[in-house]
């Protein structure tokens, strides 16, 4: 199941958009990615499930750098991933992230957290940033809240404001580390409606959820992970239908009810 | 509707309305029995802290406003075999004194110098510390930049004259921070634009200063060693508080990184300058400095503590910042990050000014510290005020009892005033700033 293969010529027009090839990581002692090898292409949906320390957190924060991997290759968008901080910065400019607890910066407003990164990192003059940011705080549905601080909306709508701040940096992936579950659960449909949006624009998405509906809606491939490594990858149809290894089967009874 | 709580099954049918709390009896006398005489132990505390009161205060007025003499030319005002009066403060000496309290022996004719570099200052600090001012981005070129080059040429009279030898070695010094700078660059793989322009603006900012302090604008020298009093201690305090603030960050933001050199110069410094006592920095920077030096070059015998109060303050200013950097939950360093933000970036603007807004109990803490502890460079023989205080009590035209007791008392009310200020000051910033995030 592990050693997908990778194409020794790559063509730039089917460049994958993230390509781990054998990649390993230790925290210490503790083997937390063993031999992860995937290729994600251009608009592919994917699920990542799996109970925690699986590693699956672990597993997409290398994608943008947020942990080093120890061995293999990581590349993202043609960028391989290496010690050189500047590229590192480059691959993140491209990389979205919305972390489990939002991370927003409460001391800045709503519309400041949005527009920052674009005035700072893409040097976008201050009115075009903030146009853009209104345009994204409109899709996720919450443009009145912009002149308020992070910490007077509500987990839902923080979480959206987080999705929206990532998208004004118009990134080519999207990484989504648990982004419901801090949530009440009142507000999980509408931080994932906005991820059905954004899925369906064609965007792509790695996403860490147990929102096992979110994942039949619009996942293209659903991966299981354990002990660090891909256990099992597949379809969402066959996934649900006809898990394979028995851990997944274990762990797809416990939390389908 | 009441709901009885042993119903089986219950349906609201009516939405309660929201109603005003009940209003509960408020006046003065219910003030004073609530808060002041609520239980046996409270009016016991309240009565002892009444008689206290009464012991302490009216003594004090009656010493420091009622009995004090006010006018007077001299001794005979405040002593009673003179026909003075010896109940009260002398505050005639204070008068008298005054100029010297607040110039020390700076030269006579040239103290109107000093009278601008004062307002300056205060130019400069409500600029800077008012929120709602006008361009406070301005406000900090002109404090930071400005204003010292300004204070500098008004105060020594500038024209330091330097040699053609001393700009040889600028220009080498230059090329040398640029190299550097390019060095890092290189080794930590980083944009090279930014930190060329980065170098060239550093040193283009020194060289500016220092063509600015080589013009001779015509003013009379004035050597240090005739400043004192309130200028000397404003100028310690405020050369401390200003230097002490960026390079603490720095000292602070050292000791967090991940390059061991920066962290162990960082470490030894904070530790080595906070297990030594001030006095100790202060006779090392006197005595030592010099020693360290090449023999053709003095530092100035002012400069010297200047520079020890400065360091010092910074090892203290860098652990408080610590503290504020700790306390930042790793979520913001991977939210910026996550964006693209590179280091500087993440720093100043996400980072920094949330670790220093949590810290700003302990910053002022430390500064208020640092302005009482000026008073200590009078150990290396600087006229500070309380030094040209301690001076004057001595002088035989005011020979008279209550003079120490009255000299002390005006250091104390002057300390009092800025230090409260800087109290009252950082509170108003905090609950500012608190105003806007919360809930």
């Amino acid at each position: 199941m592990s050693a997908q293969q990778i194409p020794a010529s790559v063509d730039p027009q089917v460049q994958p958009a993230i390509q781990m090839v054998d990649v390993h990581k230790w925290y210490g002692d503790f083997h937390v990615l063993r031999d992860i090898n995937l290729n994600v292409r251009r608009g592919e949906r994917i699920v990542i499930c799996g109970p925690s320390g699986s590693g699956k957190s672990t597993m997409i924060r290398c994608i943008n750098r947020l942990e080093e991997h120890q061995k293999g290759r990581i590349i993202v968008d043609g960028v391989e991933l290496l010690d050189d901080l500047k590229r590192i910065d480059e691959v993140r400019r491209d990389v979205g992230m919305v972390f489990q607890h939002f991370n927003l910066f409460p001391h800045l407003t709503i519309l400041e957290n949005c527009t920052l990164a674009p005035i700072w990192v893409k040097k976008m003059p201050k009115r075009e940033a903030e146009e853009v940011a209104m345009h994204y705080l409109t899709r996720v549905k919450i443009p009145e809240q912009a002149n308020k601080y992070p910490g007077q909306l509500s987990g839902g709508q923080q979480q959206r404001v987080a999705i929206a701040r990532s998208l004004c940096m118009s990134p080519k992936i999207m990484l989504f580390d648990e982004p419901t579950s801090a949530l009440d659960p009142e507000m999980v449909k509408e931080v994932l409606d906005t991820m059905v949006g954004l899925a369906e624009e064609g965007m792509t998405m790695l996403c860490v959820t147990h929102e096992m509906g979110f994942a039949r809606q619009v996942a293209d491939r659903v991966i299981f992970m354990d002990y660090g490594q891909i256990v099992e990858m597949n379809t969402p149809d066959e996934f649900f239908r006809n898990p394979q290894h028995e851990r997944t089967r274990l762990f797809l009874s416990q939390i389908l009810h | 509707m009441s709901t009885a709580v042993d119903m089986p099954r219950f349906v609201r049918a009516k939405q309660v309305e929201a109603l005003p709390p009940p209003n509960l009896a408020r006046g003065p006398i219910a003030w004073v029995r609530q808060n002041l005489f609520s239980g046996p132990f409270n009016t016991i505390l309240t009565l002892v802290v009444f008689y206290l009161l009464y012991v302490s205060v009216p003594p004090l007025l009656k010493f420091l406003i009622i009995d004090a003499v006010w006018t007077g030319s001299d001794r005979a005002a405040c002593r009673a075999d003179t026909g003075g009066s010896e109940s009260g403060a002398c505050w005639a000496f204070i008068w008298d004194k005054l100029n010297y309290f607040i110039y020390g022996s700076y030269t006579i004719s040239e103290r109107w110098r000093v009278n601008i570099f004062f307002a300056l200052l205060a130019i400069g600090v409500v600029w800077l510390l008012w929120l709602r001012a006008p361009r406070r981005d301005l406000g900090a070129v002109y404090f930071f930049w400005i204003f010292p080059i300004v204070s500098y040429i008004l105060l020594t009279g500038g024209n330091a004259s330097f040699s053609g030898r001393f700009w040889a070695g600028f220009a080498i010094l230059g090329a040398l921070v640029i190299a550097l700078f390019a060095f890092f660059a290189a080794l930590l793989k980083t944009a090279m634009r930014p930190a060329l322009i980065m170098a060239g603006a550093i040193v283009a900012v020194i060289g500016i200063t220092l063509a600015l302090i080589d013009v001779d604008f015509g003013l009379a020298h004035v050597p240090t060693s005739l400043w004192g009093g309130i200028l000397v201690t404003l100028l310690v305090a405020t050369v401390g508080i200003v230097v002490s603030l960026p390079f603490g960050i720095l000292l602070a933001l050292g000791r967090r990184s991940r390059l061991p050199i920066v962290r162990m110069a960082s470490v030894i410094f904070i530790e080595f300058v906070r297990g030594v006592p001030l006095i100790t920095v202060l006779i090392m920077a006197n005595t030592m400095l010099p020693l360290f030096l090449p023999g053709d070059m003095t530092v100035d015998r002012l400069l010297r503590p200047l520079i020890g109060t400065a360091l010092f303050a910074s090892a203290y200013m860098a652990e408080v910042v610590r503290g504020g950097l700790q306390a930042m939950p790793k979520g913001q360093y991977e939210g910026a990050m996550s964006l693209g933000l590179n280091y500087p970036q993440m720093m100043t603007l996400i980072i920094l000014p949330q670790a220093l807004r949590i810290v700003i109990p302990g910053i002022v803490n430390t500064f208020i510290g640092l302005f009482k502890d000026t008073s200590l460079v009078a150990i290396v023989g600087i006229f500070d005020l309380v030094k040209t205080i301690e001076a004057s009590r001595i002088d035989p035209n005011w020979a008279a009892p209550t003079i120490g007791i009255t000299g002390y008392a005006f250091a104390a009310l002057f300390y009092f005033i800025f230090c409260f200020g800087m109290s009252r000051y950082s509170l108003g910033v905090e609950r500012r700033l608190a105003a806007g995030q919360k809930r």
